[in-house]
């Protein structure tokens, strides 16, 4: 479009803020290799940031915690700055937005207007369909409306964050507002969903530079997740693998095994189920994650996570040790042989620590993989 | 009643809020409405569940003020259950509290409030050299301040301008009269907003390593996950805390030198805001940080009390667990009450939800009507505000002597009386103020921990209650923490070790509340009275003295029956 040529590219921009071409180049290698692509794309993604305008990103909030956006600002590769002021034109956002009111509705429906078509639309949250949307309102009129407007000229649609993607706490049973996930309203786009509670801040940077280096969205799961950042389940990551497969568990919280940081499979951990990047990006510039500080996963990226729990009863359902497989194989093995597999290495470790039969504390529950879409 | 201003969505806070304001012909407010606009109903959601679940529920009440819903519920569940937290794990709380508080309020302060008081465009006429003078005078201890460093931001914000894509600072009131700074000064506060934007991301790291994660950090019922072991690399050990001391002396370092300074600057150009915004001049606060167990509050570093009519000679006991002190209204909220009754306590609580606002969409709400999704709380009737400036005002007139000292430098440095604090200027200053004790708390709590391990002690869980089987067939708790916007509680009643009811009142409601029954307004519309608007269409003003409150509005979620429609027995926000 003649509207987006006239505009500076990413380069551009990051050459008048002082940044040497040289450096631009590192930063360009450096996204290749978080993205998980070869080095010999690097060049592809270098030719995008020089010639490209910036893309203009309309960011709505529905019913949320504003999470995502707070994870968004703590990213470390690329820093958050960067992100707005240099590669996007982070241009509705009512969390940062300098302007309130009907000003910020006159931007909505000039970028709507101007770029149709080309604008990325973010949704933080989701949308209550009960009773016409009233239990989400914005500017006079329901959130759903507001989202249904938005979203019919945007070029692609962000489901940042398990509110968007996959309905999150408020649609957690019995779902009082009748919350609905983006995918679920808007069926006429493309939609990548961006789970987590949030998701990992450089996930969320990762997915906006990615679209804006090869113009298109990353390869998704049937989930609708890139599979660069979803495809692996937490469990295949973690530096407490090698106490599951030994058989060497957290039995109670702060007990000898919590020191040594063992398996806490046993006190309800989600990893072994949870497709997320926790175990390898890691959190807040790689310090830690949730396993790491002695807490299970809670399965936070996943669908209807809030009603698999309790969280801290332990998971009945995990593939045999050894199984690699794909997400889209996974439901039918977790369906399947998974609880046999799961009692299979039970046994072992119970011969090996000589505890009390951990069968009698279990619950069978129904593989979550099953309720997906 | 000559105008009325609508400010729809307001932005730069938490959730969804609706002003609207009357103005009289002089253009000052004479009525004003808040209206909170979204609703989640998280505590219906929480019926049935394992109690020791709920920190997690009701943490993603709010993202911004991630840990203060955990930390309540956590104390909810333990003080049902009669579990008693070892001293580290309260250490190891309050450490990750007063994180989260300093960070929060660094970010509120630069991202959400400054740019009321900062004009972007301004800055674009700036001189560098003056800049740098301006900026080594007013922060003599902060770093980045050469002529050089400001000439290159200058540049940058000029090419950022010229690029025609102005993003987040598109379409708003630059060049408003009421912005007073000079140029100099713009432009070291956009650089300071860059600044505290990079900052942030590492303070919260104490966050990471306690909880594994942020938004959103892990806890526990009965003391912290994170195990501490000096013994071996695979809990927290030396290298950890380490880290956590090298982060809050950096935090020290950007409240003292960078907030501080940039806060008493900002304020001595808009001196006129210490007689804007005052408001109701009741407040209250539960107290927090606890130094002896929770149920010892005279040992609390925030202390526990109620000021009314901004009587600094008397602070008034409240008591979160007696609940004839708090009720609430739904007369300009949308809900039903059952008949003959008009205020509830918490406890005895009904939400009958209502719609009977205009069909959507809709250019107006009606004053006289119900306007809001949130109901009207009051304590022994009165409206009242909670906050920083609540925790500031009942910790000086309480006589403890480290919050006399800070409030006394800052009004001696900007010659103000103590009267300037209630206002608009004084929310704000009163939130800096607090952030410079608990940066220094920080390090106390830090070095408590510290001293702790020393004697030996590393425990930080009790686990004798934490099986169901080990529980009362029925029991009944409540939570309370000073959330950074204020006095927050969490009441929880367990049965058949399942939660039987769940009930959640919350800082933003306090504040920002309707009118309740006998039409005194909320903090947030009282506040607004008598504030004159230079230009209707521009509502400086009013985003001023709202975000002086910092809103949280997800914070708002109440509740509705499973049916979509109505119940009883679970109340509330």
């Amino acid at each position: 479009m003649d509207l987006l040529s006239q505009k500076a590219s990413t380069y551009e921009v990051l050459r008048e803020h002082g940044v040497d071409r040289r450096s631009f180049i590192k930063f360009c290698t450096m996204m290749a290799a978080a993205l998980g692509l070869e080095s010999s794309m690097v060049p592809t993604i270098v030719a995008a940031l020089e010639n490209k305008p910036r893309l203009p990103v309309l960011w709505l909030h529905g019913l949320e915690c504003t999470c995502c956006s707070e994870s968004f600002i703590r990213s470390s590769h690329p820093i958050a700055q960067d992100v707005v002021l240099n590669m996007i034109s982070l241009d509705y956002d009512d969390t940062l937005q300098a302007a309130a009111g009907f000003q910020v509705e006159e931007i909505r429906q000039r970028i709507m207007k101007e770029y149709a078509g080309e604008y990325v639309l973010a949704v933080e949250g989701n949308a209550p369909t009960h009773d016409d949307g009233v239990y989400c309102m914005v500017g006079g009129d329901s959130f759903l409306n507001i989202l249904k407007e938005t979203a019919e000229h945007a070029k692609a649609i962000i489901a940042w964050g398990s509110c968007a993607s996959n309905g999150c706490v408020q649609a957690a049973k019995p779902n009082p507002t009748g919350a609905k996930p983006v995918y679920q309203l808007i069926t006429n786009k493309p939609v990548i969903n961006v789970p987590g509670c949030p998701p990992i801040a450089e996930v969320m940077t990762g997915v906006l530079t990615y679209i804006l280096t090869f113009g298109n969205l990353p390869e998704l799961d049937r989930l609708g997740r890139p599979k660069m950042f979803y495809g692996q389940r937490i469990h295949d990551n973690c530096y407490r693998r090698a106490f599951f497969d030994a058989g060497q568990f957290v039995e109670a919280w702060d007990d000898d095994g919590a020191h040594r940081g063992w398996c806490l499979y046993k006190m309800g951990c989600r990893g072994p189920n949870t497709y997320n990047s926790c175990a390898n990006i890691k959190w807040n510039n790689g310090v830690s994650y949730p396993i790491g500080s002695g807490h299970g996963c809670i399965g936070c990226s996943e669908p209807n996570f809030w009603d698999n729990g309790p969280f801290y009863e332990r998971l009945t359902n995990i593939p045999l040790i050894g199984i690699e497989s794909t997400p889209d194989a996974i439901g039918a093995t977790l369906a399947g042989a998974a609880v046999v597999g799961a009692g299979a290495h039970l046994v072992s470790s119970l011969i090996r620590r000589g505890t009390q039969s951990p069968a009698s504390r279990e619950t069978q529950k129904p593989a979550s993989q099953t309720e997906r879409r | 009643m000559s105008t009325r201003v609508v400010v729809d969505p307001v932005t730069r806070i938490e959730g969804h809020l609706r002003i609207e304001a009357m103005l009289d012909d002089r253009g000052v407010i004479k009525d004003a409405m808040s209206s909170g606009t979204m609703w989640r109903g998280l505590e219906i959601i929480l019926q049935g569940r394992d109690p020791r679940d709920a920190w997690a529920f009701t943490e993603r009440i709010c993202g911004v003020c991630t840990t203060v819903h955990a930390l309540a519920s956590v104390r909810a569940v333990e003080n049902a259950l009669q579990i008693k937290v070892p001293p580290n794990a309260e250490t190891i709380r309050n450490i990750m509290y007063l994180t989260q508080m300093v960070q929060d309020h660094v970010i509120h302060f630069y991202h959400l409030h400054a740019l009321d008081w900062v004009d972007v465009v301004s800055a674009l006429k700036a001189d560098p050299a003056a800049t740098a003078a301006l900026a080594q005078k007013v922060a003599p201890s902060w770093p980045l301040a050469s002529a050089g460093y400001f000439k290159d931001l200058a540049e940058t914000l000029k090419k950022f301008v010229a690029s025609g894509q102005l993003g987040i600072f598109q379409n708003a009131y630059w060049g408003h009269p009421a912005y007073k700074l000079p140029p100099e000064a713009n432009l070291m506060a956009v650089a300071h907003y860059l600044e505290a934007l990079k900052w942030q991301r590492e303070l919260i790291k104490i966050h990471t390593i306690f909880g594994g994660k942020n938004p959103h950090p892990n806890y526990l019922v009965g003391g912290t996950a994170a195990a501490i072991s000096l013994q071996h690399s695979t809990a927290v050990n030396m290298g950890q805390l380490n880290f956590v001391r090298t982060l809050i002396q950096g935090a020290i370092q950007v409240v003292e030198n960078m907030y501080l300074p940039d806060l008493l600057a900002v304020a001595s150009f808009y001196p006129e805001w210490t007689a804007i915004g005052g408001g109701l001049g009741n407040y209250m606060v539960y107290g927090d940080l606890p130094q002896n167990g929770i149920s010892d509050v005279s040992q609390f570093r925030i202390p526990r009390g109620v000021v009314l009519n901004k009587n600094l000679a008397d602070v008034q006991p409240v008591d979160p667990a007696d609940m004839a002190q708090i009720r609430e209204e739904v007369a300009h909220s949308w809900y039903d009450y059952s008949q003959g009754k008009d205020a509830l306590h918490p406890w005895e609580g009904e939400t009958t939800p209502h719609y009977t606002g205009p069909k959507l969409p809709y250019k107006q709400l009606d004053e006289n009507g119900k306007y809001s999704w949130l109901k009207a709380p009051r304590w022994k009737g009165h409206a009242m505000e909670v906050g920083p400036l609540a925790r500031m005002l009942v910790g000086y007139a309480s006589g403890k002597s480290e919050f006399k000292d800070v409030v006394g430098e800052a009004l001696g440095a900007l010659k103000l009386p103590a009267t300037a604090l209630f206002s608009t200027l004084g929310r704000t200053a009163a939130r800096g103020l607090e952030t410079r004790l608990a940066v220094h708390w920080l390090m106390a709590e830090y070095d408590r921990l510290i001293a702790s391990l020393k004697s030996g002690d590393s425990s930080t869980a009790d686990t004798s209650r934490w099986e169901p089987s080990s529980w009362p067939a029925e029991a009944k708790g409540y939570g309370f923490t000073e959330a950074p916007r204020g006095a927050l509680c969490h009441w929880v009643h367990i049965k058949d070790q399942k939660i039987a009811n769940y009930q959640i009142v919350v800082p933003s409601t306090w504040n920002a509340s309707p009118k309740d029954g006998k039409g005194q307004h909320g903090a947030y519309e009282a506040a607004l009275l008598d504030t004159p608007m230079a230009d209707p269409k521009r509502p400086v003003e009013i985003l001023r003295t709202i975000h002086s409150f910092d809103p949280c509005l997800a914070c708002a979620s109440h509740v509705l029956g499973p049916d979509g429609r109505t119940l009883a027995e679970v109340v509330i926000r």
